[in-house]
C-alpha cells in the first residue's frame, strides 16, 4: 500500500510518502494509525493522538473505521485549513 | 452552467476573472478574494505556505461547486486556489459566482467559501521570524460549514 503524509504529520514522519505492506490483522484506518504510532518515537508523535489526525483512503475522506487493503493509497493529515 | 476550477501557484487577475463570469442570462456577479494578512496571531508574518493533496483537492472542489449548483440557479462558477509560498497582500483564493439575480449569487459564493475552508484538502503554514508553524483548523469555520447542513 501507499502511505501519504501532509503538513505536520509529514514533519514527524520525515517523508511525504512511502510503500508498506499492510500487516496481518490490520483492517481499518484507526488500526493502521495505531500500528504506525508504534513504529518509532517520531511516528508516535504523528499518530498517537487519533483525534488530531484525519485520513483519506484512495483520495476520499475516511473515518477511523474505514476499511483499508494492501492496494489502497492512505493519506494522513491534520484537519484541513483552506480558503 | 459554465464552471472553472484551478489549483495553481500562479497569481490571477481579479478583473478578468470577474469579467469571465458574465453571460447574457447573468444579472448578478459576486466575487470573493481571500488575501494574505501581514500578521499571524502574535507575530509579524513573513509568508504563508499552502500545500494540498493533488487530484483529491480538485475532486472535492468539484463536488462543492456541484452542490452549490444543485442548490441555487447559477450561470457560472469560478474557483481558483493558489498553493506554494505567498507574501502579505498576495491573492490566495478567488470565488466567483454568477446568477440571474443577486440573492443566489451572494448565498452561493458564501457557501462555496465556507466549504473551501473546511472540506478541501489544503493546509496552511505561517512563516514568522520564529520559523514555520502549521495553522490549526478553526471551530468557527466548521460551524460556518455546518450551518448550511442544518
Amino acid at each position: 500500500m501507499k502511505l501519504v503524509y501532509f503538513a505536520w504529520v509529514r514533519d514527524h514522519t520525515g517523508c511525504a510518502e512511502e510503500e508498506m505492506s499492510l500487516p496481518k490483522g490490520i483492517t481499518t484506518v484507526e488500526a493502521l494509525a495505531m500500528h504506525l504510532a508504534s513504529r518509532s518515537d517520531a511516528y508516535h508523535k504523528a499518530f498517537h493522538n487519533v483525534n488530531a489526525v484525519r485520513a483519506a483512503v484512495n483520495k476520499e475522506f475516511a473515518t477511523g473505521d474505514t476499511i483499508v487493503s494492501n492496494t489502497d493509497e492512505v493519506a494522513f493529515f491534520p484537519p484541513v485549513t483552506g480558503g | 452552467m459554465q464552471t472553472y476550477l484551478s489549483v495553481q501557484t500562479a497569481d490571477f487577475d481579479i478583473a478578468s476573472e470577474i469579467d469571465s463570469l458574465k453571460s447574457r442570462g447573468a444579472g448578478a456577479l459576486v466575487s470573493f478574494v481571500g488575501t494574505v494578512r501581514d500578521s499571524s496571531d502574535d507575530a509579524s508574518l513573513i509568508a504563508l505556505w499552502l500545500e494540498h493533496y493533488p487530484d483529491m483537492t480538485e475532486q472535492e472542489i468539484g463536488r462543492i461547486i456541484k452542490a452549490a449548483q444543485a442548490r441555487w440557479p447559477l450561470t457560472a462558477v469560478r474557483v481558483i486556489h493558489r498553493i506554494g509560498r505567498l507574501s502579505p497582500t498576495d491573492n490566495i483564493v478567488f470565488v466567483g459566482v454568477a446568477s440571474a439575480h443577486r440573492d443566489s449569487a451572494f448565498e452561493a459564493s458564501r457557501y462555496i467559501m465556507d466549504y473551501l475552508k473546511s472540506a478541501a484538502p489544503f493546509w496552511k503554514a505561517e512563516e514568522t521570524a520564529r520559523g514555520k508553524c502549521w495553522v490549526d483548523a478553526k471551530e468557527q469555520d466548521l460551524e460556518a460549514m455546518a450551518r448550511w447542513e442544518a
